[in-house]
């Protein structure tokens, strides 16, 4: 909490963003504390990771001071003291925390934890509802991020002429021979970070983990490169259509996987068309569509991430001219 | 024990936080910023709600019978990750703002639509 006071205080927003990737890398513990480790997995690698490289990297653009509060703060702070007091009124009907007799944990959880051993046979039940009980939805959100990638492409596209090229890099080079001990150190991590991003993914069914949270991370390893490396090196070992297809071709796999259930004669997602024994079927499901959300998670992250640093090379490139 | 309700507290106070920052801050990038602490908050909201006393991570062993409510894990999960999909798209909008207007303060921007008229 005293870390989201101090980011209220800050002027200078580079401190603004690191402060907010403490506050991300925070509320994970918060949430390991809390046994969702799962969900800890996913805040770890995007707040304290990928929304802080982001939002440095859009800083980078737009400046990095704020300008001072010109008018008193005090209407909108009369706002939130009311609107707060308010909620915690509403509070004093809730449950205690921690409470098992809650209303929350009387209706489809029980089910959940009881039977979905012998319908899924995952292991882990936020996979087993992820990827199964909830499916249609799961889906619905795949679309939303990979919706999401196409905005972000359509606002930030730069078409990129031969003779800007030459200059960016140069300046590139320029900028990333320093910094030799880092690189030589992520040269080594990044191979342990794509491997354990592999794992989480594979590894979905029995532990924590899944195509959400290996795509984040597998694209944290790639900003990573992206970073120490120089953009031009990334965009060489990685390249920019072949992410866009992968995008689109991990929504298209989840779909399809709903699709041939359907033409077997099931209702859309239900795994169980998928093999002659339904728990096979579900196994083969579930890996089929945690691997087309991993495919479109990372994917799209690394869409997003070059789209921002495409155009802070075309600002780097246009404050070069200007003050020659 | 009315003590028993300090993680809606917490919730509340961080919330209000965020929307401070959104409602006093001109600066853009702030405000997505407390758009974020505001988003974090309802995730602790709804992680909260799935713990129970005495429970464990719900991933089903042997020996263990309480587990915490899977439900609310999955639902964030994907929040959070559709999250920085939609906060990569308010970045990416201020950045076209920026570049149109030279400004990402509210004030300054609401001027020059002013002078436009």
């Amino acid at each position: 909490m005293g870390v989201a006071f101090a980011i209220v205080l800050m002027k200078d927003l580079l401190a603004v963003i690191m402060l907010l990737g403490i506050y991300g890398l925070l509320s994970a513990s918060f949430f390991v504390a809390m046994d969702a480790v799962d969900v800890a997995f996913t805040e770890a690698s995007v707040g304290a990771g990928i929304a802080t490289l982001l939002m440095l990297v859009a800083i980078s653009i737009t400046g990095r001071s704020e300008n001072p509060v010109r008018h008193k703060p005090f209407l909108a702070l009369a706002v939130v003291i009311i609107t707060g007091g308010l909620l915690i009124y509403g509070t004093l009907d809730m449950p205690y925390f921690g409470s098992a007799a809650a209303p929350i944990h009387q209706h489809v959880a029980p089910r959940y934890i009881n039977d979905s051993m012998q319908e899924i046979g995952v292991p882990n039940i936020v996979t087993s509802v992820l990827a199964s009980y909830r499916a249609f939805d799961t889906f619905g959100e795949v679309v939303v991020i990979f919706t999401a990638g196409i905005g972000v492409l359509a606002l930030l596209l730069v078409v990129r002429r031969p003779k800007d090229i030459e200059k960016i890099d140069s300046l590139n080079e320029s900028m990333h021979e320093e910094h030799l001990i880092l690189r030589i150190v992520t040269k080594m991590l990044i191979p342990f970070i794509m491997l354990f991003a592999f794992y989480v993914q594979f590894h979905g069914d029995f532990g924590p983990g899944g195509g959400f949270q290996a795509g984040v991370i597998f694209a944290a390893a790639i900003f990573l490169y992206a970073m120490l490396f120089g953009l031009s090196t990334a965009r060489r070992v990685i390249n920019q259509s072949l992410i866009q297809i992968l995008a689109a071709t991990g929504v298209l796999l989840y779909g399809s996987v709903g699709v041939v259930s359907l033409l077997n004669g099931k209702e859309f997602l239900d795994y169980s068309a998928l093999s002659s024994d339904p728990v096979a079927g579900q196994h083969l499901g579930i890996l089929l569509i945690e691997l087309g959300v991993g495919v479109t998670v990372a994917s799209v992250m690394a869409i997003i991430f070059f789209s921002f640093a495409g155009r802070s090379e075309k600002k780097l490139l246009q404050d070069n001219k200007d003050s020659q | 024990m009315i003590l028993g309700l300090y993680n809606y507290w917490v919730v509340v106070v961080l919330m209000m936080v965020g929307f401070y920052i959104v409602i006093a801050h001109g600066n853009l990038i702030k405000k997505i910023v407390g758009l974020t602490i505001f988003q974090t908050s309802v995730f602790i909201f709804y992680i909260s709600m799935a713990k129970v006393e005495g429970g464990t991570a719900p991933i089903l062993t042997d020996g263990v019978e309480q587990y915490s409510n899977p439900l609310p894990h999955v639902l964030i999960l994907t929040a959070i990750v559709v999250g920085i999909a939609t906060t990569a798209l308010a970045l990416a909008l201020v950045v076209r703002i920026k570049e149109a207007y030279g400004s990402i303060e509210e004030e300054e921007i609401q001027e020059k639509d002013n002078l436009d008229c």
